[in-house]
């Protein structure tokens, strides 16, 4: 399969990145931009481990070909800079081994921005794309929850 | 107690919600290659060929692994053969490994080796296992390698057979005026770790080999690559970043030497080898399966005068730790309930499913089902209270274990409490049924677990202190920082000794075997038992090293200086006194002349008094001590289509001490929300070959947000006189009694004993069926 030289927009930054044709974005942003932040779980969309922001909606990454990002606004965990949801994660015990923690805080930062007034169906509805295998879910419902409350 | 308790923030906080903790896929380079493995499709066939030829020449591979003689591995038996040769026990095995430059071309590489083979017949169950006329999984048991205490017995599918024999049957039986008797039963299931399993190793001119590993137990790793391969074990450096949980499942040892003998295969090279979800569900080890059958007899008052019970654990293709877990469920096998006259026969079968690792919990989830279902048919029977039943049988000091093990106040929490505050925190006395309308109705149902660990008699735990020129502590543990935030309570313990800010304590989260001092495995719940036993005596070293060079520069005896604030001083006069940061490295006097030196502290730990058991009767000591708790689930029912909703789940866990509130809550509700998901809806669904048909997270599915219920959680204080600041281990408690619980609410609301797993509205549906 032939390699293509891309331009892609990633955290604020135009990047190039040499991909093929069936590179999904999760494998360019991990293996060629050294972005480790977003997960491989299941490379399957079943888990939101490999959540990033594509123009402010979250994305699973490995459902979305690198090819296919060209020219859009990527944002992944490495991009947040002290925003209130991570802050919130940590005051709240919201995670344990932290490896479904960036596609999460990915989801709820976008969450949070399209959604500021989100009742419990919608947290529901947009959360239940993401899998965390160590805590309960009391604890992200309680940071999602505080971020909403404080704005 | 100033820090002890307190919710003191995760020391890796910040890494985790900035995508900066690495785990072990996330370290790449240029020069690694990677590895593919090809999986058996079927449950037993013979291998009649394996044709490489095609992928030898596809582009990129560096190499091939398949139909080669490694020597055989397996923890207490060598049963299992690195890659399959012979023939393939179980789908998923792994049977060829192939190297290529990239992940995509080993897989394509993968693709193109063919495999010819002839079906077996297929062994379904430790039940059908068991039976006299069944397929052979092993034929040649009987030769393999194994230790001394494990027995398997040649010519049939048993490894190995654990007895326990306490009382007089015949006693128990005539004092009782009451029987129960059911079997349950349950297939394996996963752990589903978010972090699929990764190993990468490299072998370096030198002839060091180089792991680095998602593992529970990089010093397991060691150990068993240098025996297996007859390696070097100085030369074996593993290294273990952030884990993305684990649950047991990390606990065997795998992965790594295939990484191992890829990297062999081409002259060292690092290789690297990350399993697919559908690799790590299949190949890599999993959640051990049960075929229980109970038997109880009581008096009128419901005491429980004896018990007979036979386990049969489903060890799949493999022994590896499910021997172990044999072991475990048998020295725990009443459940918490003193049963003076018993009969116990815990067997490891081998079948033709994928083979167990540990899963949190180590067998008593799996026998605690068995054993709470039991415990409800009984009180219904004697229309007794379930929890009134329970309340009457807890076990407690004074009484002794099936292994027979005195208790005391001391090596046993209080069950009796844990029921009563849990009474009060699900209202029980408001009922057990609630009618919603004619369609639902809420339910509760409650359990009782206990837990002992059952480690190695002999296995160590070690930490290293070492200063930074202000003052401040490096702290060195080979605990694996899983997600269990051990690490982090382990600063807290020490802050707490040295009185001085947390802050000033840093914490190495990464472990190599190589600088690190050893941790036995990261499992069992005994991180902060044994590490923080091994840090108590490393803070002690420092106290003391600290205090002698300080009475030389205050001219005072050692014994009237007091540590807290960072700072050695005079009890009667604390602004006498020196920092850490004066004395840490040594004491400059002003003429430039010093004295001392870099203080660096040592501690460590090992259990005392473990015994292996007596293989007629059990008789031993197996652990330390034992953590009890007890739960209650409320469901909402609905009586037309069998489905349910989890409204409420609570846990009361003797805990002795909390040492950081909210990691324990966290670790509490996390390990019910797994027992909930493992009771509920998660299993192997096995096809006529053996096959499993479900290795995905869409088709196996564990809760995800907002599936999970209310959760309410409290603890007992009991302390563990020998556990640093008494406390007892809490990772695994949440999940044991959720399976019985749920079990038990489901079973009074469908108005049917249910006795398999997981609880499906299908299977409720079908039992009802069944008997009507
Ligand atoms: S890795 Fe993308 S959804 Fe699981
Ligand atoms: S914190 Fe481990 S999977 Fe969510």
């Amino acid at each position: 399969m032939k390699s293509q030289i891309i331009e892609l927009y990633v955290n604020g930054d135009l990047r190039t990145v040499t991909v093929r044709s069936a590179d999904t974005l999760l494998y360019a942003i991990r293996g060629k931009l050294g972005l480790t932040g977003a997960k491989p779980g299941c490379l399957n969309g079943d888990c939101g481990a490999c959540t990033v922001n594509v123009d402010d909606w979250p994305m699973k990454s490995c459902l979305m070909l690198a090819v296919e990002a060209i020219g859009k606004n990527i944002t992944t965990i490495e991009g947040l800079k002290k925003t209130p949801i991570q802050q919130a994660f940590v005051d709240n015990f919201a995670f344990q081994c932290g490896y479904c923690t960036p596609g999460f805080i990915m989801n709820c930062h976008s969450l949070i921005h399209q959604h500021p007034d989100a009742d419990d169906k919608t947290i529901k509805e947009w959360l239940g794309s993401n899998i965390c295998r160590c805590t309960g879910y009391a604890e992200i419902e309680k940071a999602v929850k505080t971020v909403l409350e404080n704005q | 107690m100033d820090v002890i308790g307190r919710s003191i923030l995760r020391k890796e906080s910040q890494d985790k919600v900035t995508g900066r903790a690495r785990y072990t896929h996330d370290h790449h380079s240029n020069t690694m290659l990677s590895g593919k493995v090809v999986i058996s499709p079927y449950g037993h066939a013979k291998i009649v060929k394996i044709d490489t030829i095609e992928a030898r020449n596809m582009p990129g591979v560096k190499a091939i692994l398949a139909g080669e003689e490694f020597p055989l591995t397996g923890e207490d038996i060598r049963d299992r053969p690195p890659l399959a040769v012979d023939k393939v026990r179980y789908h998923g095995e792994a049977i060829a490994l192939v190297i290529a430059d990239t992940p995509g071309q080993a897989k394509k590489a993968a693709d193109r080796i063919k495999v010819q083979y002839e079906l077996l017949p297929v062994v379904h169950s430790p039940t059908q296992a068991f039976q006299k006329d069944a397929p052979m999984v092993h034929e040649r048991l009987g030769e393999y390698i194994k230790e001394k205490h494990t027995t398997p017995v040649p010519g049939t599918n048993i490894a190995t057979h654990i007895k326990i024999r306490k009382g007089n049957m015949e006693k128990g039986w005539t004092e009782s005026v009451t029987t129960v008797e059911a079997d349950f039963s349950f297939p394996p299931s996963d752990h589903v770790a978010m972090e699929t399993r990764c190993s990468i190793a490299e072998i370096l001119p030198d002839g060091t080999i180089k792991i680095m590993t998602s593992s529970q137990a990089p010093f397991m790793v060691k150990q068993l690559i240098a025996k297996y391969f007859n390696e070097d074990i100085g030369k074996i450096i593993v290294e273990t970043p952030f884990v993305g949980g684990a649950f047991g499942g990390k606990a065997s040892v795998q992965l790594e030497i295939l990484a191992y003998l890829g990297s062999k295969a081409v002259g060292g090279l690092p290789v690297k080898i990350l399993n697919s979800r559908e690799e790590d569900i299949l190949m890599s080890p999993c959640h051990i399966g049960l075929d229980a059958k109970i038997k109880f007899g009581a008096d009128h008052l419901g005491i429980i005068k004896v018990a007979e019970i036979r386990y049969l654990w489903d060890s799949g293709a493999y022994s590896d730790k499910a021997i172990d877990l044999t072991r475990a469920g048998a020295v725990d096998c009443t459940g918490p309930y003193n049963i003076e006259n018993l009969w116990c026969d815990s067997y490891c079968m081998y079948t033709n499913h994928p083979y167990p690792a540990p899963f949190r919990g180590f067998s008593h989830s799996e026998l605690s089902f068995a054993i709470e279902r039991t415990m409800d048919l009984l009180a219904q029977k004697l229309q007794i209270d379930p929890l009134e039943l329970r309340y009457r049988n807890a076990i407690m000091k004074g009484h002794t274990t099936p292994t027979r093990v005195l208790l005391n106040q001391s090596n046993v929490g209080d069950l009796q409490k844990c029921i009563v505050r849990l009474k009060e925190l699900i209202s029980w006395d408001e009922g057990q049924v609630k009618e919603m309308n004619n369609r639902l109705v809420r339910v509760k149902g409650i359990s009782c677990s206990w837990k002992t660990s059952t480690i190695d008699p002999n296995a160590p735990s070690g930490v290293i202190l070492t200063f930074n020129r202000d003052g401040s502590i490096n702290l060195m543990s080979g605990v694996i920082e899983i997600g269990t935030g051990t690490k982090t309570v382990l600063a807290q313990i020490l802050a707490e000794r040295l009185k001085m800010n947390v802050d000033n304590i840093h914490v190495k989260m990464e472990v190599d075997t190589q600088t690190t001092p050893e941790h036995w495995k990261t499992v069992a719940s005994r991180g902060i038992y044994m590490a923080g036993r091994a840090l108590l005596e490393a803070a002690e070293d420092v106290i003391n090293q600290l205090r002698e060079i300080a009475s030389i520069v205050l001219r005072a005896p050692k014994e009237d200086l007091e540590i807290a604030d960072s700072r050695v001083f005079l009890r009667d006069n604390p602004l006498m006194g020196l920092h850490f940061q004066d004395i840490c490295y040594g004491y400059q006097y002003p003429n430039g002349n010093s004295i001392g030196g870099q203080i660096i502290g040592t501690g460590n730990f090992i259990m005392r008094h473990l015994t292996h058991l007596d293989p007629e009767t059990g008789a031993g000591k197996p652990g330390p001590e034992w953590t009890v708790a007890a739960y209650g689930v409320e469901i909402e029912f609905d009586r037309r289509d069998f489905t349910y909703q989890l409204v409420k789940a609570a846990t009361v866990v003797d805990i002795g001490t909390v040492l950081n509130k909210k990691a324990a809550l966290g670790q509490v509700m996390g390990a019910m929300s797994m027992g909930l998901a493992f009771a509920g809806r998660e299993t192997f669904y096995f096809d006529q070959l053996g096959r499993v048909l479900n290795p995905q997270l869409r088709t196996y599915r564990p809760l995800h947000y907002g599936e999970n219920p209310e959760y309410l959680v409290d603890f007992v204080h009991t302390p563990d006189l020998e556990a640093p600041y008494g406390a007892r281990g809490v990772g695994e408690h949440g999940l044991l009694g959720m399976p019985g619980a749920l079990g038990n609410a489901l079973s009074v609301a469908a108005g049917v004993s249910l006795h398999h797993l997981p609880l499906i509205p299908e299977l409720i549906w079908k039992t009802k069926e069944a008997k009507s």
